[in-house]
């Protein structure tokens, strides 16, 4: 079975949300990243989304755009962020990794080889920001071949039909994106989520994540209400950038800024 | 080979195109393809354009015999297309004209467009005046500053004009911020992409509206020679002035057809903007297309003296075109593009765009290898107004203080 299954199973036998964080690989530099990664763990994280820096993040806001530019000014690669994951293996068998980020680093390797890598070093599932439902039949079953769960991207303006579609394709969860716009907006209507939501799970009985919005704890018990997930991407690497110049001090602010938001969510426990 | 019938269904051209947005965007697309199929063959619709391409763009366009540059180069007869003497003076505005008839159908108030060299932002905010909508135009801030005039009418019009200081701050900067803010503002806004690049349905529509160029100069050397032209030439940046024009003479297999991308400072110097000549097909801007872009998949920064071509990818449907080896696709560098302006400018009076002016380059080659009775077409996409600043400074000269 894999990590992520077994991880939101285990969650919602306890009633309990998932947490999901994201940051950029590489930023605020490559040394720093896995340790990061082991502070987000200890802030409550249930699954990492790890940034796979892109020279052009289309679909992403001013802070993860500066992320992957801090990311790429060290020459941050795809295999470099599947050796990270790998390093963090080393002592994190049970957090699953999810890889996120655009199409052209992956195919720029080939999509098998990035699969087989990936899934060797421990990656569990891969979030291709700009892989559309539609292109996904000839990429989506390599990377289910070599045991990465797809994860895709549902948004307010995804059709019945589109979600039915998306729904098919998708194991492990599915990302549902709240707000009309890139990461780091700040306009969160828990209500319209909320009737998405209904909708989305007529179709689907994988979990539902819910990102873009959520900055802190009161937005993340808001969103933890109605979704499986919480996912925490732009207010964590905001802090990131904040401290890029003294990274000694990140993990402990990354694990206290994570933890509000774990407690938060754990008082939403049924 | 001279399939002139795609995309297919879900925009493919052969391994190319697609729609590679992230999901927000593929409804808002669909949407679009949907408008776009159904009134591309509505009668009222396609009276309404040609009315605009007539009495606003002022088509047809001449096909010019230049005389005087046959004469010099001393080979093939020598045609230009003179897009220049279009309404804001490029090629541009029969895609504007256009999409804007598109997003007046589909209810928009707002109208967004990204631009590199700014004719093309310059020809959305006039569109958006016309139609009194919105407009806001990106464009990178190295881009501002090498095009000021093209700055300054934009305002003129009434558009603002967004700096982006992300990435290269060029032209595929402002398309991803031009994307960014489509994604936010989908609702009210439209999108008019500037060139044949995009996901799917731009890289069909922009064409479609570019053939019209192709189509007259069909009916134009019908006229002037009796036959089709034996090569047609055109600069290629994301390749919708050179799309425009060689579409419609696909099928007719002897027309022989050269794209000129921006080879910089030489192809081997790295410094160019040639994807088609030097790069490898990936996936940029919701598209799969050549693109420049190293070993690990990162974009590449991009150089040519020509802000209009200065872009890392190309439309899908010259990388199919390509593949296919229907078009023939070459680069010449900037200082060939700055001699052929000066040379067309002098010679016959026509002071061509630096983009177009990659073109003349070409041709210039071309044309010695050619018979005397056999004759090329070469596109003058834009005029040069906007480059002037730019020439001048790179020869030292100082225009204004
Ligand atoms: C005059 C002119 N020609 C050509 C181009 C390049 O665009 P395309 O390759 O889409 O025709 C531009 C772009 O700004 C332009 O202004």
């Amino acid at each position: 079975m894999s990590r992520i299954k077994t991880v939101f199973d285990a969650l919602r036998a306890s009633g309990r949300k998932a947490l999901v964080p994201y940051i950029t690989a590489g930023d605020p530099h490559p040394q720093h990243t896995v340790a990061l990664m082991h502070a987000l763990v200890k802030g409550g994280a249930d699954v990492i989304e790890l940034g796979v820096p892109f020279s052009d993040p289309m679909a992403d806001g001013p802070v993860i755009q500066l992320a992957c530019e801090r990311a790429l000014v060290h020459g941050t690669s795809l295999w470099q962020v599947v050796e990270m994951v790998a390093e963090f293996r080393k002592t994190n068998t049970t957090t699953p990794v999810v890889l996120m980020g655009y199409l052209n680093p992956i195919e720029a390797r080939g999509f098998g080889k990035f699969a087989d890598y990936a899934r060797g070093a421990g990656v569990d599932g891969v979030l291709v920001v700009d892989l559309a439902v539609e292109e996904a039949p000839e990429i989506a079953p390599i990377f289910r071949a070599a045991g990465l769960d797809c994860i895709f991207l549902l948004a307010p303006t995804s059709s019945a039909a589109r979600i039915a579609a998306i729904a098919e394709q998708a194991s492990g969860y599915l990302y549902y994106v709240s707000l009309k716009g890139v990461t780091g907006a700040a306009t969160l209507d828990i209500a319209s989520v909320e009737a998405k939501l209904e909708e989305i799970r007529r179709h689907t009985k994988l979990p539902v994540a819910v990102g873009f919005g959520i900055r802190d704890a009161d937005s993340a018990a808001k969103v933890g209400r109605v979704a499986d997930a919480v996912v925490v991407g732009s207010a964590l690497v905001s802090q990131i950038e904040k401290h890029q110049n003294e990274p000694a001090l990140l993990p402990e602010l990354l694990t206290q800024q994570l933890g509000a938001l774990r407690a938060a969510l754990d008082k939403l426990k049924s | 080979m001279n399939n002139q019938n795609l995309p297919d269904a879900r925009g493919h051209f052969g391994p190319y195109g697609g729609r590679f947005v992230a999901e927000t965007l593929m409804e808002p697309l669909r949407q679009l393809e949907e408008a776009y199929n159904r009134l591309k063959n509505d009668s009222a619709f396609r009276a309404e354009l040609d009315k605009d391409l007539a009495y606003y763009v002022g088509r047809p366009s001449p096909l010019y015999p230049a005389e005087r540059l046959t004469k010099s180069w001393g080979g093939a007869q020598i045609y230009l297309k003179r897009e220049d003497l279009n309404h804001t003076g490029a090629h541009k505005i029969n895609n504007t004209v256009g999409q804007a008839l598109l997003a007046k159908h589909l209810g928009k108030t707002r109208i967004i467009a990204e631009t590199g060299a700014g004719q093309h932002g310059v020809a959305s905010a006039t569109v958006a005046a016309r139609l009194g909508l919105k407009c806001v135009v990106f464009m990178g801030s190295d881009d501002i500053e090498r095009q000021s005039p093209n700055v300054y009418r934009m305002k003129l019009l009434g558009a603002e004009v967004r700096p982006v200081t992300s990435g290269t701050r060029t032209l595929k900067d402002a398309m991803n911020e031009a994307l960014r803010d489509w994604v936010t503002n989908v609702d009210d806004t439209f999108y008019i992409i500037g060139t044949v690049a995009g996901p799917h349905p731009y890289p069909m529509l922009v064409r479609d509206f570019n053939a019209v160029v192709g189509r007259e100069v069909i009916r134009q050397s019908q006229d002037m020679l009796g036959r089709l032209p034996d090569a047609l030439v055109a600069c290629v940046g994301g390749g919708s002035n050179a799309i425009g024009l060689f579409h419609p003479m696909i099928p007719h297999a002897a027309v022989k057809m050269y794209g000129v991308e921006a080879g910089g400072l030489g192809i081997a110097s790295g410094q160019h903007a040639a994807p088609l000549s030097a790069g490898k097909p990936g996936v940029l801007h919701g598209n799969r297309t050549y693109i420049m872009a190293d070993d690990n998949g990162q974009i590449l920064g991009t150089h040519s003296i020509s802000a209009g071509l200065d872009y890392p990818g190309v439309g899908p449907e010259h990388s199919w075109l390509k593949d296919s080896g229907r078009v023939s696709y070459v680069a010449v560098t900037d200082d060939e593009a700055l001699a052929a302006f000066h040379e067309l400018t002098r010679v016959e009076g026509i002071i061509p765009a630096l983009e177009s002016a990659h073109a003349v380059a070409y041709g210039k080659k071309l044309a010695t290898q050619m018979k005397r009775d056999e004759a090329m077409v070469i596109n003058i996409s834009g005029r040069g107004d906007k480059d002037i600043f730019t020439i001048a400074k790179r020869e030292g000269i100082e225009l204004l203080k």
